[in-house]
């Protein structure tokens, strides 16, 4: 059994307003210096794959395919045994 | 002209779909559920509005790899028609049938409200019965409208002309002011390259009849009427 960690994200240069309103949400609480804040998602799947490569090879798959929307985000995974 | 109105799980703009064409245009049109296979004698499918799959994840994610799905974009590759609306558009851009992707509205609010459209360009199969820069009064309802795609494939758009609506105020001025949700270039909806597939999110079939505050939604769906009766003779099938 493996565990893949992935992080969804938007590009760069891609507009977050959710994320610029949190940032004025925590500017109003007080805090300062806080010059950007960018959400994103972050998931965790347990695959059942004979070999690590395997996995690998699924995860990207799934994350080219579903997981992320390649036009406005970039992914990131960690694969580990479960 | 044989309809299919697409049901995903979340689907709720079936209904008023279905009736516009059947009630309103008096079109022959089905239902066509999401795991079933396209039957073969659709001329016009329609992806309507709604939640499919609950928006989980990313709206028109996984409605995209619906059964009907694969039989819809062979059918779009072979020149059949496709219209998008609402949910419907976001299913059309996450299947790459149309490029770009839309995303959370710039203000964070669900929008519901009427607005205007200008016809870009109307020398397609979707736009013939109106003028070019003809103010279009259609609803809105949806909190991911904001249209984005890379710089490239904007200008893209814009040389091909395949942006057909463009948010303005009624006098068909183009502003930010009348941007609803922070598209880029106010696109309201597009076509692809072989001007068979329109994915818009506003709401045509919400302005079919003047008791609905608009009847401009009708036009779209005249054009198509008039294109597909021209190259298939005026014969109702």
């Amino acid at each position: 059994m493996y565990q893949a960690r992935v992080k969804v994200m938007f590009k760069k240069g891609v507009l977050d307003p959710q994320g610029e309103a949190v940032k004025n949400s925590l500017m109003a609480m007080g805090y300062e210096g806080v010059h950007e804040v960018r959400i994103g998602k972050y998931m965790t799947l347990n695959l059942e794959n004979r070999t690590k490569e395997e996995a690998e090879k699924n995860v990207e798959d799934m994350c080219e395919k579903l997981l992320s929307n390649p036009v406005i985000e970039d992914y990131d995974y960690e694969l580990t045994e479960a | 002209m044989k309809f299919g109105v697409v049901v995903f799980p979340g689907s709720n703009c079936d209904l008023d779909s279905y009736y516009l064409v059947k009630d309103v245009l008096c079109e022959e049109v089905i239902y066509l559920w999401h795991e079933d296979n396209l039957p073969l004698d659709i001329d016009g499918v329609i992806l309507p509005g709604g939640f499919t799959y609950g928006d989980y994840l990313r709206p028109g994610a996984m409605a995209r790899f619906s059964t009907i799905m694969n039989d819809i974009v062979e059918f779009a590759r072979r020149g059949g028609f496709v219209l998008g609306i609402c949910n419907g558009f976001q299913i059309l851009v996450e299947s790459g049938l149309l490029p770009g992707a839309l995303m959370k509205n710039q203000h964070l609010k669900f929008i519901c409200d009427h607005v205007y459209v200008r016809v870009e360009n109307n020398n397609t199969p979707f736009t013939n019965a109106c003028d070019k820069g003809e103010v279009l009064k259609i609803p809105v309802a949806h909190n991911e409208g904001n249209y984005f795609a890379p710089r490239e494939d904007i200008l893209s758009l814009q040389e091909d002309e395949r942006i057909l609506f463009r948010y303005s105020d009624y006098q068909g001025n183009v502003s930010q002011e009348n941007n609803p949700n922070g598209s880029k270039n106010n696109i309201a909806g597009i076509c692809n390259e072989n001007k068979n597939v329109l994915g818009m999110m506003p709401h045509p079939e919400r302005a079919g009849e003047k008791t609905l505050g608009s009847k401009d939604g009708l036009k779209i769906f005249h054009s198509i009427l008039t294109y597909w009766r021209e190259k298939h003779g005026s014969k109702k099938d």
